[in-house]
């Protein structure tokens, strides 16, 4: 990448450390959840459920600013974090990576959910007769008939990660090297005069990560589906 | 001894079932579809709770609601065939066996090599799953259920999915089981050809109550199997044994009760045991005895009772010194002949209308 300056490549790497982690973060509750919306009744279900898609329809500013609320160095959860895990998350990777994570959780959930209500509740059942108490069979039954939504589900959030910008400019601002992510150097090079053939680079790679995103998903799919044999 | 008092409503359905099964033995739950055969047997499993009821196998309490107890459907130790097989389609064949093997509990009786040998399993172990076909499916699903060693296995019409050709196909690896495995099974069905072929003990259900039990020659002349088969499928199940054959008339004599039954040889030989399932309808009532007939079976007994069966027809029962045979005949003919309990008469039964799927050997 020779035809790339340094920081741009810069946000290139950053983008994708920033999505990994965002996914990595996501997931386990992301399967928690949808695993609760999909199986549980309880009253509030409906409550949980928009609550979880809230980050849909809010503007993403606003879901940045609740997060600089909630996880600023002052707010209740930024400060516990600071306080027992040293951990920052204003102007950092964290941080973007959980706003990140927020933006996507909505579609990760959506993607695990719908396996998971595909999946023939006869099987588990089947399970049971066989001796599979509950941790067994959510974990050799559910679980592994989840995979296709599951990868579906990160790999979608991974690729739409890439490009979240404005929750993350407004939680971790706009920081070369540390939360600069590919859009944020984009719409910086944007307002840089001269700036055009950086921001035609900056936004060739976004195409090229997202496209290249997408048909891994798609390929992903089809293993998984071959190997569960539909 | 499987003993099962349970009860439970649904909406509008209310299930009711009593039943108590001599262990080791074959169980069949018969009647229509819908009376609640399978609500009642995934209740028996544990996956579906009882509103009140108790379920004991050999004095292992696995439900007694009165008492507080109810051990969880992963602990009872049942196993469950599935009308619809439910392999792990994430699995092949080997690992869905495997999948049991370690999760058995309790004594062990039954070894992998031997379940692949009883049900043929060997060439499909490698196979992925969806790749079976319907007959191969039950197999290994029958073989999974096998190697978690049940103390008990519930079968729900396993054969009902597949075509008469892959019935019969698997109908024999369900008689070896029976044979060689001493495992009590309850068969749900509504097919009366699988109860006489795998069943040693009948309990009739309707509309979510258990109606009567006993063994399959007895329920065979109860009125309450009659409405669940149909007029055509009513037929007296009697038990009997070859004392001669006929090498060069092809025909094998089965003493039956007082009289002799002359059957198609197919296989039989001198002191073979078999059961036998005669239509009422194949039967023929004559007041006298009869001559010049091509009819080979001629029954000399007499009536014990006669029923009408719908509004022209009768079945009339006919004590053969010992056992029972069921005759369908029209309503005017009963009057021209004025049948009634205690008359002597000759019942006439063609041998080729015993068909082999209504014969079982024991």
């Amino acid at each position: 990448m020779t035809w790339v300056h340094p920081g741009e490549r810069a946000a290139f790497w950053l983008s994708l450390d920033v999505s990994v982690r965002s996914v990595l973060l996501c997931l386990p509750p992301a399967i928690l959840i949808a695993w609760t919306l999909a199986r549980r009744r309880f009253p509030g279900r409906t409550l949980l459920d928009a609550f979880v898609h809230l980050p849909l329809v809010l503007p993403p500013v606003a879901v940045g600013y609740l997060l600089l609320i909630l996880f600023g160095t002052h707010g209740p959860f930024g400060a516990w974090l600071q306080r027992e895990f040293h951990l920052d998350l204003i102007f950092t990777r964290n941080g973007a990576a959980l706003a990140t994570a927020v933006m996507t959780f909505p579609m990760m959930v959506r993607a695990i959910r719908v396996s998971l209500e595909n999946i023939d509740r006869g099987l588990e059942d089947a399970a049971r007769t066989l001796g599979a108490g509950p941790i067994d069979r959510f974990a050799t039954i559910t679980l592994p008939l989840m995979l296709p939504g599951i990868l579906a589900g990160a790999i979608t959030a991974f690729s739409a990660g890439l490009g979240e910008f404005g929750a993350v400019i407004t939680f971790v601002s706009n920081i070369p090297g540390e939360t600069r992510t590919l859009p944020l150097a984009l719409y910086t090079a944007l307002q840089e005069p001269g700036g055009e053939a950086a921001a035609a680079r900056l936004a060739a790679m976004s195409l090229a990560l997202g496209f290249g995103g997408l048909l891994l998903s798609e390929w992903f799919a089809r293993r998984v589906q071959r190997m569960l044999g539909r | 001894m499987l003993q099962v008092a349970v009860a439970k409503r649904r909406g509008s359905f209310s299930l009711s079932a009593n039943f108590e099964l001599p262990t080791p033995g074959v169980a069949a739950l018969f009647g229509r579809s819908g009376c609640g055969k399978t609500t009642l047997i995934n209740i028996i499993a544990g996956l579906l709770p009882a509103d009140a009821g108790r379920v004991v196998i050999d004095e292992r309490v696995l439900l007694d609601s009165a008492a507080g107890i109810n051990v969880a459907a992963e602990s009872r130790r049942i196993g469950y065939v599935f009308q619809d097989a439910r392999l792990f389609p994430h699995l092949r064949v080997e690992a869905n066996l495997r999948y049991a093997e370690k999760r058995a509990a309790g004594a062990r009786y039954v070894r992998f090599e031997e379940v692949e040998a009883l049900l043929g399993l060997g060439p499909l172990l490698g196979r992925r799953t969806h790749a079976l076909s319907g007959g191969e499916r039950q197999r290994v699903a029958i073989g999974r259920t096998l190697l978690g060693q049940p103390g008990l296995i519930l079968l729900d019409e396993p054969l009902a999915s597949l075509d008469a050709a892959r019935r019969e196909e698997l109908l024999p690896y369900l008689e070896k089981l029976r044979d060689h495995l001493a495992i009590p099974m309850v068969y749900v069905s509504h097919q009366f050809e699988e109860v006489l072929r795998l069943a040693t003990h009948v309990v009739l259900m309707d509309a979510g109550k258990t109606v009567a039990q006993g063994d399959i020659g007895a329920m065979s002349l109860r009125p309450e199997l009659r409405s669940i088969v149909g007029p055509d499928a009513v037929g007296a199940v009697i038990d009997g044994e070859v004392f001669g054959i006929d090498a060069a008339a092809g025909l094998a004599d089965v003493k039956i009760g007082t009289g002799t039954l002359r059957l198609p040889r197919a296989g039989l030989s001198t002191g073979s045991k078999l059961r036998v399932q005669i239509l009422a309808r194949d039967v023929i009532i004559a007041t006298e005895e009869p001559r010049h007939l091509s009819v080979r079976n001629v029954l000399r007994g007499t009536i014990c009772a006669t029923a009408s069966d719908r509004a022209d027809a009768e079945l009339i029962s006919i004590e053969l010194g010992g056992p029972q045979i069921l005759a369908r005949i029209t309503a005017a003919a009963s009057r021209e002949l004025a049948l009634r309990p205690g008359l002597r008469v000759w019942a006439l039964v063609k041998s080729v209308s015993i068909s082999p799927d209504r014969l079982r050997r024991l």
